[in-house]
């Protein structure tokens, strides 16, 4: 053992060698270099921030945001509350058309994937010239053009159309609907919904019991919707019927009264959702063509009707392949929602990230939490999603 | 004739095949198949011909017929045309083209734009070709390719120099657009290894990195480029601010590569990792001959993918002033003898992105065909 | 090895890109690189806007000129670096640009709070409103319950707020971020009510198709003094900007113009002696050649050629004076003297 070789020799160069000792040498260096690198940034920033007399605090958030915000159909909000609550009324303008996006995109995204697969030359060539176009146009572009087409094309608040007996208002300044008016009694009715459901759930269970046990099949289907209807209509007229509505009424520049759905929000609702249903629908057409024609044979030659193929079989197998692409579909539309900020829609990055972030200049507050916000609500749909995921997953044995 | 051949006996097996019935083939076999062969299918076939004629002809007229090519002002253009905007007025277009291109680049310089996308379009032609002589050298070219055009276009070692604000139009989301994709591949690799790597500390900053970039809208990212990070420079220092635009838009396309490449490397059947192993090859040359070649073939289609969203996603750096191929139009639009001509734009730049992306997203659809070797993972 | 050569490679690519920021001398930064970079707008019809061939022109863009006149003697050697108004005092601070002409108010905030200096006002604007006049509206204080379209990142906002709350009325803010938009929606109805600066108001209903429809209320909601900025610290480089704009006030002032102004270098009145550089060394005083001024006025023009001929009544946007007059004429365009 005399004729060690000189690397072998260097204790350095051996632990260099040896896989485990290297890993733990890399990770150590990964840390120091990553701890250095951070380090040098905070005392960067803490110099910048003291050289041009800023301070890094969040108490902005408690002064008066002095601006007003067109669309907050949620919480009051007036010139004289605080950015924080200005932050928070962008929050839920961005959940919003975030959630209405997905579903809309959703439904839109299915029927263009089964256009897609039509048997129908015309249909399937034509569903296919518009997904290709829709998908290679930046979603920007999408929003802009939607938004001058609203604007321009929909008739002035004054020569408004009236689409349904003279509560129903189709114009520019947006789409008018009565809002229903609650009033004592309504709580009793909101209560026999719950309760409908909470029957509707246990129902179900009890019925597929049944079913695993003895093959018996109730029409649970039909019994739900019985309930769910029901239970809370009996309730409501045996309460008084204890709801009207508000119908909107053309008053002064505007209409008053009623709800509204403003223009900003449906361009950018619309152009989000057809442009993530573009996607959706390549997703739904793979995941139907994932299932092979042999799974739909094979149920029917148990005795299956089409409807339990489908609802047994095809779609469970199918939704397995969709999902997890999906649940990037609507990440995808969540954050793209930020782009509301080029025509005007108050969502988080144009109160938070654009106002404030203006009038106070405050960018490193500001931006910190609206990035930390979409993080948020990213990782709530990722994991929401990985959770359905886990539920579906095939279970290999 | 056809009196002889019915008469004619034919021992069992040997009557030659009779004609398919015409109502099966030709146009009118092709026409029941696809168009008429249900009643729903004769309904949709009904409202799919009403849609294309009640959109289709107006739109055509609107884009050619009526169209009107060449005026010096709006007011000119609408005089030539029936009425005020019967026609597309691409005159607006064609007197700006220029702009649209090269931005800003000077005048007498632009032979090193067009030299630019000349050597693009080689580069382009050459990655892409699978039979073409010299292979590796046309990739060894692609890859110095990115550098080479920085030094034509910035100029510096001989050529004047051109300063990043001189870049706009279809040149800034050229260069935007390519450098995220060029780079991007790279940087994804290294953090999808690191990513699935052994080691905990390594793994973690490679997840945090690459959940937090895509958990995040790319434009609150330009809006850290463009506003806060300077505050994260030595004190009295800063960068380009293209420069900073760059280097956001790369970090956010390696961090979509990285989980495209990811699902590739999972996608591999252990059996090759195993093996792999069991040849002896160190980590290094087991993913650069066994892993890597396998896994980067079946995500390609995922990769194009990402190629075809960060270029999409290069019109975003408006949103912070660049004058980017929207951004330039935008300001064009402000022209006071070209007021309100924002279709006519919109239209022009959904051409030239349609034309871009389409035709990436057909080449992968090749590739992957041409890649297919037989075996599904 | 290859791996080596490229982070070299890279890392020379990032160093090329970083760049000192000029925290003092921006005359000699500016004179070296041979080229001024203003930050301008991206874009607002008579102030800054780029023709078909890029080339940028309008009011604040023909003071950005003015100023590379006087610091490099020809008005033509200037980048625009344009900005929202979000980005704006980031791009100036981070030293992307030499100064700032970009119809930007002087508030106390922004001179104290952003840490800018302003150097004198070249516009005196205020908050208006226009309307169309189909909607027989006279006054502002009848526009309870209307749509009011504005351009966010601005100063607009904050006293449209204001206007409508001290007079207790009720409005809804249709936020646009930029003009061109504000007009479509404007335009199309969207809103009954455009705010925005005066001249702003006067730009885009010059853009209308028909402008006689539509009249501007004669409420004037704010004063926005709009000026040049700089970055602080530079004292030699703000005196600089600063009598660049006394120049081309005081040449209206005195009746010097890009026509006379070579005629005027042989005039007796011992001001106009001094401004042109033939008398004095104001000009090596700012650390310029002595005919700064002179270049200046030959180059682009007294204030009111400027004003003429960008903004002026025989141009689209067809604004008056007013404010903007001399004081001689009653207005509030006034220059210290050059003496």
């Amino acid at each position: 053992m005399a004729q060690t070789s000189p690397s072998t020799a260097n204790p350095l160069l051996r632990l260099w060698r040896n896989e485990d000792s290297r890993g733990v040498i890399i990770q150590i260096l990964t840390m120091v270099v990553l701890c250095a690198f951070i380090a040098v940034i905070a005392r960067n920033v803490v110099i910048n921030l003291a050289n041009v007399g800023k301070e890094f605090s969040f108490d902005f958030l408690m002064w008066p945001a002095a601006y007003d915000i067109g669309f907050s159909p949620f919480i009051e909000y007036t010139n004289k509350s605080t950015h924080l609550r200005a932050a928070v009324v962008g929050l839920l303008n961005t959940l919003l058309v975030a959630f209405w996006g997905c579903i809309l995109a959703t439904i839109l995204g299915f029927i263009l994937g089964i256009m897609r697969l039509s048997s129908n030359w015309l249909i399937n060539k034509i569903s296919y010239v518009f997904l290709e176009f829709v998908r290679n146009v930046p979603v920007l572009i999408h929003i802009l053009a939607i938004y001058s087409l609203v604007v321009t094309l929909l008739p002035s608040a004054k020569e408004a159309l009236d689409i349904g007996g003279g509560a129903f208002f189709l114009s520019n300044r947006g789409f008018y609907v009565p809002s229903p008016v609650f009033e004592p009694g309504a709580g009793t009715v909101g209560i026999a919904i719950l309760v409908a459901i909470v029957i509707v759930i246990g129902f179900r269970r009890w019925a597929k019991r049944v079913q695993d046990q003895t093959g018996r099949i109730y029409p649970v289907l039909w019994v739900s919707l019985a309930l769910l209807i029901g239970l809370p209509g009996i309730t409501f007229l045996a309460t008084g019927t204890p709801l009207s509505w508000e119908i909107p009424v053309l008053k002064g520049f505007n209409f008053k009264g009623g709800m509204a759905l403003k223009p900003e929000f449906l361009a950018l609702w619309l152009a989000l959702s057809y442009y993530t249903a573009c996607f959706i629908a390549e997703i739904v057409r793979a995941g139907i063509l994932a299932v092979s024609h042999g799974q739909t044979e094979a149920a029917h030659a148990l005795g299956l009707r089409n409807n339990r193929t489908l609802q047994l079989i095809v779609i469970p197998q199918a939704l397995r392949v969709i999902v997890p692409p999906l649940c990037s579909q609507y990440l995808n539309l969540t954050k793209n929602s930020s782009l509301a900020i080029a025509i005007g829609y108050m969502d988080i990055t144009a109160t938070l990230g654009g106002i404030s972030l203006m009038q106070t200049g405050k960018e490193m507050e500001t931006m910190i939490i609206v990035m930390g916000v979409y993080l948020v609500i990213s990782l709530t749909i990722s994991s929401f999603m990985n959770w359905f995921n886990q539920r579906i997953k095939l279970t290999e044995r | 004739m056809a009196q002889n051949q019915a008469k004619q006996a034919y021992s069992p097996g040997t009557h030659p095949d009779l004609p398919p019935p015409v109502r099966t083939t030709g146009v009118l076999g092709w026409v029941r198949k696809n168009l008429i062969s249900s009643p729903l299918n004769i309904v949709l076939t009904l409202a799919s011909i009403w849609l294309l004629w009640s959109i289709v002809p107006p739109a055509l007229n609107w884009v050619l017929a009526e169209a009107v090519w060449s005026a010096d002002t709006r007011k000119e253009c609408w005089a030539l045309m029936g009425a005020p905007r019967d026609g597309a007025c691409w005159a607006f277009i064609r007197g700006s083209f220029k702009l649209f291109v090269y931005g800003w680049y000077p005048e007498p310089e632009r032979w090193r734009v067009n030299l630019t996308f000349l050597l693009f379009a080689i580069t382009i032609f050459g990655a892409l070709r699978e039979n073409i002589p010299g292979k590796k050298y046309w990739l060894m070219f692609a890859t110095a390719f990115p550098f080479i055009a920085a030094w034509l276009l910035l100029g510096g070692f001989g050529l004047t120099p051109v300063g990043t604000q001189k870049l706009g139009g279809i040149l800034l989301t050229l260069v935007v657009a390519v450098t995220g994709i060029a780079f991007s591949l790279p940087i994804g690799l290294a953090l999808a290894l690191g990513r699935r790597s052994k080691l905990p500390a390594l793994r973690a900053v490679c997840v945090i990195f690459i959940e937090f970039i895509r958990g995040v809208p790319l434009i609150t990212l330009l809006f850290v480029a463009s506003t806060m990070l300077t505050y994260f420079l030595p004190p009295g220092s800063t960068f380009d601010l293209l420069m900073r635009v760059l280097i956001m838009v790369t970090l956010f396309a390696s961090a979509y590569i990285a989980e495209v490449v990811r699902g590739g490397l999972q996608g591999l059947p252990s059996g090759q990792y195993e093996a792999a192993d069991s040849l002896g090859l160190t980590y290094w040359k087991a993913h650069r001959l066994i892993i890597l070649p396998q896994a980067l073939k079946i995500s390609i289609p995922g990769i194009v993918n990402t190629f075809i969203g960060s270029f999409k996603d290069s019109v975003l750096v408006l949103i912070i002033g660049m004058m980017d191929i929207l951004g330039l139009g935008r300001a064009r639009l402000n022209d006071p003898e070209w007021l309100g001509l924002a279709p006519e734009l919109y239209i022009f730049i959904s051409l030239f992105f349609f034309i871009s992306c389409f035709g990436m997203a057909r080449y992968s659809l090749s590739l992957e065909k041409k890649l297919q070797t037989g075996h599904k993972y | 090895m290859k791996q080596k050569t490229t982070a070299i490679l890279s890392a020379a690519v990032l160093a090329l890109g970083v760049t000192g920021t000029a925290q003092a001398g921006t005359l000699e930064d500016v004179q070296s690189r041979g080229v001024l970079r203003c930050v301008v707008s991206t874009g607002v019809a008579g102030f800054a806007q780029p023709d078909a061939n890029g080339v940028w022109g309008g009011f604040d863009v023909d003071f950005c000129r003015a100023t590379a006149a006087a610091v490099l003697g020809d008005g033509g050697k200037i980048e625009a670096v344009t900005s929202t108004g979000k980005t704006r005092f980031t791009k100036l601070n981070a030293g992307e640009g030499d100064v700032l002409w970009r119809n930007t108010t002087i508030t106390f905030s922004r001179d104290v709070g952003v840490k800018l200096r302003f150097h004198g006002v070249n516009y005196y604007d205020g908050q208006g409103f226009m309307v169309k006049k189909s909607l027989g509206i006279n006054s502002a204080m009848d526009l309870d319950g209307a749509s009011v379209c504005i351009q966010t990142g601005t100063t607009t906002e904050l006293n449209l707020a204001d206007y409508f709350s001290s007079n207790g009325m009720k409005y809804e803010p249709v936020t646009i971020e930029t003009n061109d938009e504000a007009r479509q929606n404007y335009e199309s109805g969207r809103c009954d009510v455009y705010t925005t600066d005066a001249s702003g108001l006067a730009s885009t209903r010059s853009a209308l198709p028909d402008p006689d429809a539509h009249m501007v209320l004669p409420e004037i909601i704010s004063k926005e003094p709009l000026g040049p900025a700089t970055r602080q610290g530079d004292d030699l480089w703000s005196d600089i900007v600063t009598w660049v704009l006394n120049a081309t006030i005081t040449a209206e002032e005195l009746g010097v113009t890009s026509a006379n102004v070579d005629e005027m270098k042989g005039s007796n009145n011992p001001e106009v002696r001094r401004l042109l550089g033939v008398d004095g060394s104001q000009g090596q005083e700012l650390g310029l050649s002595n005919d700064w001024a002179y270049q200046i006025i030959k180059q682009i023009g007294n204030y009111g050629e400027i004003f003429e001929r960008n903004i002026g009544v025989n141009t689209p946007l067809g604004i008056a004076r007013g404010l903007n007059a001399q004081w001689t004429d009653g207005g509030l365009i006034y220059s210290p003297p050059f003496r």
